[in-house]
């Protein structure tokens, strides 16, 4: 795969279209849902926090710590991995079955630099991005959540979320991010471009992708939690 | 010219391919013919690249293929076109996309206006000019089949393989696909291999036709010869039509009312 790959224009501009189906045709679902985790987290946190002695600020300082460390890397990974990876899986896995994969190794292509690697790139530049987005879009969610309901001051939500900020937080999340997409698009693609059968092999690779992933997230983020913090 | 030499391949053990060696000459349609399951497409497969043979080697133009270092088998392939038995077109791009993308590919030397014309001049080749702009979902297969062929041809290939080009085709369009086949392998001198179980097919264009048989090359000529071959396997499979026993019947009322029949075909593959 990336030992004969093709020129690199033709690998940038594969990239590039990868990109934006994996990246920017993503950005709507990704928004909805780390936006609503957002508001959730905010709003049973405020639930259980009955302590009188606890300030207000907490809430904001705790939705900070949960979706920096957990809730954007992680979920929107599984997210992804649903949208993302049936799609890879689906998509390599029907040229599979009707020959386009052998139409390019017949032209000379390297069918997997490709196919799969612009995918692979894609995915690893994409998913920081978007779960930078599900970072920033969680705590504002927190925010309208907590000041809409009642639960809490925007003061005391601004003032939690500034409180005690580590940016390694932030780092961790990244480096979370790009094992998850690497995982995901790996996975995906190898189920994928090896379905042999038909269609309904090619659905069975699409499951198998997306099972597969979020397990694999799942293994993986408690493994460099244990390794990392 | 395509030398096949002693080729064998198993696929679990069982063997699918047995000792098989022929020629496959330039500037003439050779057709490998054969029943479902004799290995047509496997042999076609391993002489394309998409599979290895366990045994055997296979020579284009005097270069060995097969085992031979990742840079030559890619200038080889670069000089394959090859028309699958589902056209295999990518169908996320257009009709003129898909024939432009081999050009985009391996001639990066061309400039944008020179691959446009060279995709007009494909499509109109293939009596497609007016197609470009549709996707592949939105054409017949016969147009599907015709679009393969001017993917294939456009980055002027000198080997064209296909694998079953008239199947799902009704007659009338499997003979225009077979005379457009005919057609361009005189016309651009290219070595083309067609597998084929279709007889008409083999009236029609079969200029050097390989019969095999479980694995087996059994007999190899012309298409005047076929009906008076003697290999009682090929002449169960040829006689099994009875548009062929008809043929026969003519052949052998008329003395060689075939070899007008077969000239016949010929004369159409030119119209």
């Amino acid at each position: 795969m990336v030992t004969r790959t093709e020129s690199f224009r033709v690998l940038w501009n594969r990239t590039m279209e990868e990109a934006m189906l994996i990246g920017v045709d993503s950005i709507v679902i990704v928004s909805i849902v780390s936006a609503f985790i957002g508001a959730v987290t905010c709003v049973q946190i405020a639930y259980n926090l009955t302590n009188p002695l606890i300030p207000q600020s907490t809430i904001g300082f705790m939705v900070r710590e949960m979706t920096i460390l957990e809730l954007a890397p992680t979920i929107t990974s599984i997210v992804l991995a649903g949208k993302v990876g049936s799609s890879i899986a689906g998509g390599l896995g029907t040229m599979r079955i009707t020959e386009q994969v052998s139409a390019l190794e017949v032209m000379g292509i390297n069918s997997t630099s490709y196919l799969v690697l612009p995918r692979i790139i894609a995915a690893l530049l994409m998913f920081p991005l978007l779960v930078i987005l599900a970072m920033m879009l969680s705590m504002v969610g927190g925010f309208l959540a907590g000041t809409l309901t009642g639960v809490m001051t925007s003061q005391d939500y601004i003032e939690g979320i500034r409180t005690d900020f580590i940016p390694y937080n932030i780092l961790f999340a990244l480096i979370k991010a790009v094992v998850f997409a690497f995982l995901v698009s790996g996975i995906s693609a190898f189920k994928g471009y090896y379905t042999t059968g038909g269609a309904l092999e090619v659905g069975a690779a699409s499951t198998g992708a997306v099972t597969n992933s979020i397990i694999a997230i799942l293994l993986a983020d408690f493994a460099l939690a244990a390794l990392l913090l | 010219m395509i030398e096949v030499s002693n080729i064998e391949k198993s696929f679990d053990g069982t063997p699918v391919l047995k000792g098989i060696s022929c020629v496959f000459e330039t500037g003439k349609c050779n057709l490998l013919l054969g029943g479902s399951g004799t290995g047509k497409s496997v042999l076609l497969q391993c002489i394309v690249g998409l599979m290895k043979p366990d045994i055997g080697s296979i020579t284009f133009d005097g270069t060995i293929y097969t085992n031979s270092k990742v840079d030559i088998r890619q200038e080889i392939r670069r000089k394959i076109g090859m028309l699958f038995q589902g056209s295999a077109l990518f169908d996320s791009m257009t009709v003129a996309q898909n024939v432009e993308f081999p050009l985009q590919m391996l001639t990066p030397e061309m400039t944008p206006e020179e691959r446009r014309d060279r995709v007009e001049f494909c499509l109109k080749r293939v009596g497609l000019e007016n197609a470009g702009n549709k996707m592949p979902a939105e054409i017949s297969g016969g147009m599907k089949k015709r679009v393969g062929i001017a993917r294939a041809i456009a980055p002027q290939c000198t080997y064209l393989f296909c694998d079953e080009p008239n199947s799902g085709l009704d007659p009338a369009t499997s003979i225009k696909i077979d005379q457009l086949i005919h057609e361009i392998t005189h016309e651009y001198d290219i070595t083309t291999v067609i597998v084929t179980h279709d007889m008409n097919s083999v009236i029609e264009i079969g200029e050097h036709i390989i019969f095999l048989h479980q694995g087996k090359k059994l007999w190899d000529g012309t298409k005047e010869e076929i009906l008076n071959a003697t290999v009682p396997e090929l002449r169960d499979f040829i006689f099994s039509s009875s548009l062929v026993r008809a043929a026969k019947r003519i052949d052998d009322e008329t003395e060689g009312g075939i070899a007008a029949f077969a000239e016949e075909g010929d004369a159409g593959a030119g119209i």
